[in-house]
């Protein structure tokens, strides 16, 4: 039972990195319609931003809980940043271009980024210092869940319900859902869709940025091609609950993220990655339009 | 003056935006920080300059999409030349003529440099099929490739066969994950095609670096055979040059296999596929067969460059089958012209060989990949040398 419980956690932890990374994709593909590759490049840039910061902070003698939130918040504007840049050099000149060409350039952008990485900072794996404190009210339970599970599970819970309620109430994310359903009829009235698309660009990003920062004080090393696997399982997440749909994102990653833990739990470690890849194909094969998304017909 | 001020703008934005990362290095074991500084510069300054090319480039294209607009449609030179018999002629054969001699007159080292660009030629045509022609994106090309080169490495350290016997074998292999691959897969939309792809590829990766049993993981397959010529044993010097006549022989099939194709009822169903699938469908195009089609074929290149590819190095292991080589053959195809033969065979050539010579830049290959593909988007979507569109024209008769 504690395996059971142990392998339960871990895959809550993964699926909320999953769907925090998720929701980048489902919201850009929701008003584009583009799948946006550059995004894991995005969440290993605030891993890498995270781990600098923790790097100057820690050398000028800031305490633990300091650091943590000093990083979380630099490394989130400037994920968001790149993430509004990314968008403005690749994707906005080619807003009215065929479909294929945005996708491209989305991919030569992921390349691109990694490989800025690899030369300005380093190849190798770079061991990223445990910011999360370890609790002691979680002693006892401490073989079945960490505390920096614990701090993941609800700094994404938290994250999820500010986001659905800017997204329902204020006046942008009113404007995004409008741009969402029709983006013609929103330009029609008054939505200033550049900025919308803008805003959604950041606000993936930043998203991306907490789930990297977080998952990387985890596990405890980072390097430049995270994003590739990580970017693709997301992907992957935001496909199997329904791309474009919010709740779909968060319980994709879920199901991903406990696909994987029990899946790699009781059955073999070695192929991790293949049983995402696999669930994706299945996925599309039976249900196209994922768990909560809606079958749309093309009409002439 | 405002072009300047602008130009200050975005060289101070991006002096921001890349000052953790290109400024500074943490270094976690030893608990230093190393301060970059000079880096600073070097960004501020080349997005400074950088952002003049880069809205002159806008206008240009903006005035450019102005005059598509107006009907009129512009051929340039190179096109020209490269369509009329009587100029193309004297040039193909002059290159051929090159082809032939060289390796004669360069060393060894060159000629297989030669041939792994032969190689990405055919590569670069035959994913030009599935992506150029039809329209698919395929991201997980490679794994077709590692099929290749997989299928005679084992068929011969298990069953000895030789390479002319498992070039075919390959090549069907390939088709035939193609459309185990396809089948499923097809119905589905561009993008989700694309991830699909890429999902697959790194699948066949995975499996060939964990199965031991079978693939002999990591540490890959060793010692494979050279091709035989007619039961004679050749040297190291020979059997290069006998590769690179061979695969000189395979891209030139592959050329007029792929000409012929892209002009007949196939390829033209494929086009028609690219541009609108529901009018395709209306015009009595199944639409499953046919891009199971450009599937099965643009994978049975790929098969057969594996197989090529396996006999050349004589050892294979999974590394070379990884994502970045699918994001090389896509980059040969969209920079040469999505469609054009012409251009793919340029831009193999291009992005095979300047890196070879250009040594100094070797470590920035896949950054300068990375910017291509985005300007190329970008500026001139339809690659260095686009394909010219087979069309009718009708002249209305004065009466």
């Amino acid at each position: 039972m504690d395996y059971f419980l142990e392998l339960f956690f871990g895959g809550l932890t993964r699926g909320s990195i999953y769907a925090l990374i998720a929701l980048g994709y489902t919201m850009v593909y929701g008003i584009i319609e583009l799948i946006n590759f550059a995004h894991g490049e995005i969440y290993m840039i605030g891993a890498f931003t995270a781990l600098i910061v923790a790097g100057v902070c820690s050398l000028l003698g800031l305490n633990l809980i300091s650091i943590l939130i000093l990083a979380i918040i630099i490394s989130m504007f400037y994920s968001a940043a790149y993430g509004y840049t990314v968008e403005k050099i690749a994707y906005k000149p080619l807003r009215n271009a065929p479909r294929l060409s945005p996708l491209i350039s989305a991919i030569g952008m992921s390349i691109f980024l990694q490989n800025y990485v690899l030369l300005a900072q380093t190849s190798d794996f770079v061991p990223f210092p445990s910011l999360i404190p370890e609790f002691e009210f979680m002693e006892p339970v401490a073989h079945i869940m960490g505390s920096s599970e614990l701090v993941i599970i609800v700094v994404t819970a938290i994250a999820m319900v500010i986001l659905s309620l800017f997204i329902k109430f204020t006046k942008i994310g009113k404007a995004m859902r409008a741009t969402a359903q029709d983006r013609k009829m929103a330009l029609l009235c008054g939505v200033n869709v550049d900025r919308v698309i803008s805003v959604t660009f950041i606000i993936g990003s930043a998203l991306a940025a907490l789930g990297g920062v977080l998952i990387a004080s985890h596990i405890g090393q980072i390097n430049f091609y995270i994003g590739f696997i990580a970017g693709i399982k997301a992907f992957t997440a935001a496909v199997l609950g329904g791309i474009g749909s919010i709740p779909g994102a968060v319980l994709g990653g879920l199901v991903l993220g406990w696909t994987e833990s029990f899946a790699t739990g009781y059955v073999s470690s070695d192929y991790e990655d293949v049983f995402a890849f696999c669930l994706l194909v299945i996925i599309l094969i039976f249900r196209p339009a994922g768990i909560l998304g809606r079958t749309n017909t093309q009409k002439v | 003056m405002r072009k300047i001020i602008k130009s200050l703008q975005v060289s101070f934005w991006f002096m921001f935006l890349t000052f953790p990362i290109m400024v500074i290095r943490v270094d976690t074991i030893e608990k230093t920080v190393q301060w970059r500084w000079l880096n600073l510069l070097y960004v501020g300054l080349a997005s400074f300059f950088l952002s003049f090319i880069w809205r002159f480039l806008i206008k240009k294209k903006e005035e450019g999409s102005k005059k598509e607009e107006s009907g009129e449609q512009t051929i340039t030179i190179v096109q020209k030349i490269i369509s009329t018999p009587k100029y193309n002629r004297p040039i193909y054969s002059f290159i051929f003529l090159f082809m032939l001699a060289f390796p004669w007159i360069v060393s060894t080292y060159q000629t297989n440099i030669m041939i792994s660009a032969l190689i990405y030629v055919m590569l670069g045509l035959g994913l030009n099929i599935v992506v150029g022609i039809a329209g698919l994106l395929d991201l997980g090309y490679v794994a077709f490739y590692a099929v290749g080169a997989y299928a005679y490495a084992l068929l011969n350290y298990h069953y000895h066969l030789g390479f002319w016997t498992v070039l075919p074998i390959g090549g069907l292999l390939a088709a035939i994950f193609g459309i185990l691959l396809g089948i499923p897969v097809l119905r589905l939309r561009g993008d989700y095609l694309a991830i699909v792809t890429l999902g697959f590829g790194e699948i066949i990766r995975l499996i060939l670096e964990n199965w031991n049993e079978f693939s002999f993981g990591p540490s890959g397959i060793a010692n494979i055979p050279r091709p035989g010529f007619f039961g004679m044993k050749l040297g190291v010097e020979e059997a290069t040059i006998y590769i690179y006549y061979l695969m000189i022989l395979m891209t030139i099939i592959t050329i007029f296999v792929v000409n012929r194709l892209q002009n007949s009822r196939l390829g033209r169903a494929w086009l028609a596929l690219r541009e609108d699938e529901v009018a395709c469908e209306a015009m009595g195009i199944d639409r499953m067969k046919t891009k199971l089609a450009a599937f099965a074929l643009g994978a049975t290149w790929a098969g057969f460059a594996g197989v090529i590819f396996a006999a050349k190095t004589t050892f294979i292991n999974p590394a070379s089958f990884t994502f970045l080589e699918s994001a090389i053959i896509l980059s040969i195809v969209v920079l040469g012209g999505m469609g054009s033969i012409v251009g793919v065979i340029l831009a193999a050539f291009l992005m095979i060989l300047l890196p070879e010579y250009l040594r100094a830049f070797s470590e920035y290959r896949m950054l300068l990949f990375g910017a291509a593909m985005v300007l190329v988007m970008v500026f001139r979507p339809q690659g260095l040398i686009p394909s010219v569109r087979r069309k009718y024209v009708y002249e209305l008769k004065e009466r």
